[in-house]
């Protein structure tokens, strides 16, 4: 809904917030529920009520549960019946410059302020760990904005004592600890305050009526960063970016204007604005984002606006290529297609209203910012937050380049006469096993990110994980297969349980990177094999039918599993004796 | 702004605030007469009222008002 992308009008917002919300139960979804529970450390209702419109936008469906106010420590510290029950899937911590309880003096040096900021910041990291403890959901946590006012002056950065330097160390204290535990997310109002200016963020009458720690209408921001975070933990991030290109990456129009006279480069003002966006894009690719063109050329002339020495943006720089005469649209679905990633995932970026409009009104679900002006395309994008990170694995810096090798493989595959030959010419082989701590990261992603090829969508924190790849009952297995133009990383995550000679399959995922490659058939092997080890005699296994796993729908069928159940809504439950399942073939050497 | 045109965007924008286009304030109206008109709702209604008007209320003028007679003086008196 355009009134909840960014940037959004906060008065109108909470004027027609009712509205907005009803509007999107009726007309959005389909939503994954989640339930939040809200730990305040000022009021914070209009921060819940802003929250659940823009995870209604994002696609989930929030239940909360609100401390009282200024409780936000004892919920979360003792044992709290009404929150247990509540069964939170992830607590947010709203705590602000407010909830310091104390601050050094001015002249305090600096062992003593050390010792000060360490008792702010054990305070919070006990809490943390209760709620680790006795909830094992993730946190969402605040940092503290800056000061609202500088006893010392510009020293007061400086200066042990100095509210500045004294908040920006806790906060530094708090990002060190996120980084170590992964189910810690940090919400930066440090950073959104300065955005949002801390004159007017720090507006001192809502916070002495109705103790709001910010302005009324900074609040949408706040809960706006915040459902970044959500949405992500959960999937619902962008994956590519699609990319008009006259007057988007370069100024001008390259068939008119000719490679040698668009504005790229450091000449002008115009050209070093156009590359600087193209260095923002391209530096996309250390985040996993992809990069696509679609735009309105001849082929050949669009590449060459990439082969000028001056251009930021190579032309290998793009997983795929769409320049001709088609609608936009089209080549939006024949790029995600090309892929195999949703049109959905996309971002739209194109400094024609007409062609956003037409794009934004055929393909559901994409976003399509309004691109105004080059000198604010980078902060459109970025404060969009299209591609919050919240789990960055070492994996992601190479993904562009695995979709890359794809393209290579897929001009391989019209090589050869027969698929099976093709797949026997890659050379594939996989590493299969039990969850390792090396791949956590990386596998805690797949199941929050996954969508197609996902039997059950269970998303799961990397905690959960953890505790199931250290429990005897969980049989859990990673796949990586690489073949002999590149290692696709950990693409398979498979988690079973088994109840003495029974065994339950509660996750089945691949990543649609390496489809119709027959990995799936390796990990049953496996997987099979595993079960059988432990005296396993049948094997159940589901799917639930999401808006997007159609394509798994018969899965089981494949592996010789007997559909014993399934209820209106598509739900089945499948079942196999261990002995009558026969291995398929493949073509993948397994752990050598 | 007469205080009846006032009177009017007032009764506008509870009517989003609340979506209920039943609701009908005049100088006498009071939180308690309204369904839903809570403190937080109030902080709601200040806030959006603050921005549709393009005024800002001091703090010691929101404590001492009573009812929305009196709000639409303020605004009057604020948006001279």
């Amino acid at each position: 809904m355009k009134e909840l992308e960014y940037p959004f009008d906060s008065d109108y917002l909470f004027k027609n917030g009712r509205k907005l919300k009803k509007q999107l139960l009726s007309e959005g979804g389909p939503f994954i529920d989640k339930r939040i529970a809200i730990l305040g450390g000022s009021t914070t209702s209009a921060v819940k009520d802003m929250l659940e419109l823009f995870l209604l936008n994002f696609g989930i469906k929030p239940f909360f549960y609100e401390s009282e106010y200024n409780k936000y420590f004892e919920v979360g510290m003792f044992e709290n019946p009404e929150l247990k029950e509540f069964k939170p899937d992830l607590i947010y911590i709203h705590t602000t410059s407010r909830n310091i309880d104390v601050f050094p003096k001015a002249a305090d040096d600096k062992e003593t302020a050390r010792k000060l900021q360490e008792d702010v910041f054990f305070k919070f990291k006990a809490l943390w760990e209760s709620i680790f403890d006795k909830y094992g959901c993730a946190i969402i946590q605040n940092n503290f904005e800056p000061p609202m006012y500088r006893l010392l002056g510009n020293s007061d950065c400086v200066y042990p004592g100095g509210a500045v330097n004294f908040i920006n160390g806790i906060n530094a204290m708090f990002a060190d600890y996120a980084y170590t535990h992964k189910d810690l997310y940090i919400h930066d109002i440090n950073y959104e305050a300065s955005c949002y200016g801390l004159n007017k963020w720090t507006d001192l009458s809502y916070w002495y009526m109705y103790k709001y720690a910010m302005t009324l209408s900074a609040i949408p921001e706040c809960s706006y960063g915040v459902a970044r975070i959500i949405k992500s933990i959960y999937g619902k991030n962008k994956k590519a970016l699609s990319l008009d290109l006259d007057n988007t990456l370069w100024g001008g129009v390259i068939g008119d204007d000719g490679p040698e006279n668009i504005e790229v480069g450091q000449e002008t003002p115009m050209a070093q604005s156009y590359s600087e966006f193209q260095s923002y894009l391209k530096r996309h690719a250390e985040i996993g984002v992809i990069l696509a063109v679609n735009s309105k050329n001849n082929d050949d002339v669009a590449r060459k606006g990439f082969e000028r020495p001056d251009s930021v943006l190579k032309l290998d720089d793009f997983a795929a290529f769409y320049a001709n005469w088609d609608n936009k649209d089209l080549n939006l679905k024949r790029t995600a297609e090309s892929l195999t990633l949703l049109p959905e995932s996309f971002v739209f970026v194109d400094d024609n209203p007409v062609e956003r409009g037409l794009v934004a009104g055929n393909v559901s679900g994409v976003a399509v910012p309004e691109m105004d002006g080059v000198e604010n395309y980078i902060k459109i994008l970025d404060r969009s937050g299209f591609f919050e990170v919240t789990a960055l694995s070492k994996d992601d810096a190479e993904r562009a380049k695995m979709y890359r090798e794809n393209a290579i493989r897929s001009n391989e595959m019209a090589k050869y006469e027969d698929y099976d030959s093709y797949l026997k010419s890659l050379e594939m082989k996989a590493e299969i096993g039990a969850f390792v701590p090396e791949y956590l990261d990386r596998i805690a992603q797949l199941t929050n990110k996954s969508n197609q090829f996902n039997l059950t969508t269970w998303r799961l924190t990397r905690s959960e994980i953890e505790k199931m790849a250290a429990d005897r009952e969980y049989v859990t297995l990673y796949g990586k297969l690489a073949d002999k133009f590149g290692d696709n990383g950990v693409v398979s995550v498979v988690i079973a349980k088994v109840n003495g000679d029974t065994a339950d399959i509660l996750l089945w995922l691949m990543s649609c990177r390496v489809l119709k490659r027959d990995m799936e058939f390796a990990m049953m092997g496996e997987l099979v094999k595993k079960l059988k080890a432990l005296g396993v005699k049948r094997i159940t296994a589901h799917y639930y039918p999401t808006a997007k796993n159609a394509m798994v729908k018969d899965f089981y069928a494949l592996h010789g599993f007997v559909k014993e159940e399934e209820d209106e809504a598509g739900n089945a439950l499948w079942a196999i004796d261990v002995d009558q399942y026969n291995e398929k073939k493949h073509n993948i050497a397994i752990n050598v | 702004m007469t205080r009846e045109e006032i009177l009017a965007k007032i009764n506008e924008i509870f009517r989003d605030l609340f979506d209920d286009d039943s609701i009908t304030v005049n100088d006498a109206t009071v939180a308690s007469d309204v369904d839903g008109w809570d403190s937080l709702m109030h902080i709601t209604i200040i806030g959006t009222i603050e921005a549709e008007f393009g005024i800002k209320f001091p703090m010691k003028d929101i404590v001492g008002m009573k009812n929305v007679g009196q709000l639409v003086d303020k605004i009057s008196e604020l948006s001279k």
